[in-house]
């Protein structure tokens, strides 16, 4: 059992960030607080420098698309993880797809220096101050962002397959 | 008795003490039993060629003893396994480095035509960025069909006219991919 309750966590950044918070829910065991994009780099700071919660290890930072939700449609998922308290914490960040602007957290978690690339790779997402934003996985002269939702996922250049027999 | 069996002598012109055929014969004859690939292998199939190559199925048995790890002294180029775009120039840039006369072949779905992989990181099939000679299907292949493969590749060095590489036709096909 972990040694601070989700409910703890939560408290602490609504009452150190009353304005940004904008929804937050329980899923699994494990608290997602959705913040304001703007903010994003002081809370994690808080989170990590904070002397009970001690969020020092971030787990992992990944982008996901919601076509459907409009001005809101690309988001930054950033998973933490306190060593001290054995608990996770799952922050979630929203920008729009024609300004997809979010600012980096490298100067909070030097590891997220890769995983933002990856995440610009894939869905086009621009963290603001980052160091070196450029693509890292993909070829780079690759012209679009493959994991939005408007781009199949069969490669177009295929010629061998009939089209009604492979669902495109 | 030795149940070592010689190669058949090509056509030609035979009397007592001389024989006589064309070079290019000849040449290929030398050229199909002893060729050296340099294996290009990224996955599955690269196992495969592993055991292929290994005593019980014993590639050496068609000539191909010498496996070249470097391009600039192979013959054949051995593409076996998925090839990633961003693999892409890497594998064509190998291509470039042999001398030729070079011969490649594509073993197994992914590098024939992408296979399972028709995504958006991945070369549907390296014929996109290099000439290929032998298609080998299978997912994987077995190494019987890797040996029939190269069988065929053997077929076609020994049938090869020794001016091929200078015709128009094959500076067309190596002009379509970019190369000189």
């Amino acid at each position: 059992m972990s040694a601070i309750s989700n409910g703890y966590i939560l408290n602490e950044i609504t009452e150190q960030f009353p304005v940004s918070v904008i929804d937050s829910l329980e899923s699994y065991g494990m608290l997602t607080v959705e913040v304001k994009a703007a903010d994003i780099v002081n809370i994690l700071n808080y989170l990590k420098h904070h002397p009970q919660i001690q969020m020092n290890f971030l787990t992992d930072v990944c982008g996901v698309h919601y076509p459907d939700q409009v001005g809101k449609e690309l988001g930054a998922v950033y998973h933490v993880h306190s060593f001290v308290n054995n608990v996770r914490l799952r922050l979630k960040c929203f920008a729009s797809v024609e300004n997809p602007q979010i600012p980096s957290i490298t100067s909070v978690f030097e590891a997220a220096n890769w995983q933002e690339r990856e995440t610009f790779d894939f869905y086009g997402i621009e963290f603001t101050n980052h160091p070196n934003l450029k693509r890292i996985l993909n070829v780079d002269e690759m012209d679009y962002f493959p994991l939005r939702k408007e781009y199949p996922l069969e490669d177009q250049t295929r010629t061998d397959k009939d089209d009604t027999y492979f669902g495109r | 008795m030795s149940t070592i069996q010689l190669t058949d002598a090509p056509a030609g012109l035979e009397g007592q003490g001389f024989f006589a055929t064309s070079f290019e014969k000849a040449v290929g004859l030398a050229r199909a039993n002893s060729i050296w690939p340099l294996p290009f292998a990224t996955s599955c199939c690269g196992i495969e060629f592993m055991a292929t190559m290994a005593s019980n199925y014993d590639l050496a048995r068609f000539g191909s003893e010498r496996i070249s790890f470097s391009p600039r002294q192979a013959d054949l180029l051995m593409v076996m396994g998925t090839i990633a775009k961003k693999m892409g120039p890497v594998l064509k840039q190998v291509y470039l480095q042999m001398a030729e006369p070079r011969w490649v072949i594509a073993v197994g779905a992914c590098a024939s035509s992408g296979g399972i992989f028709d995504t958006y990181s991945v070369l549907q099939g390296i014929d996109k960025v290099i000439p290929v000679d032998v298609y080998v299907p299978g997912c994987p292949p077995r190494p019987e069909q890797i040996i029939d493969g190269i069988t065929k590749i053997q077929e076609l060095v020994k049938n090869e006219p020794l001016r091929r590489r200078n015709s128009p036709e094959y500076k067309a096909l190596l002009a379509s991919y970019g190369i000189q």
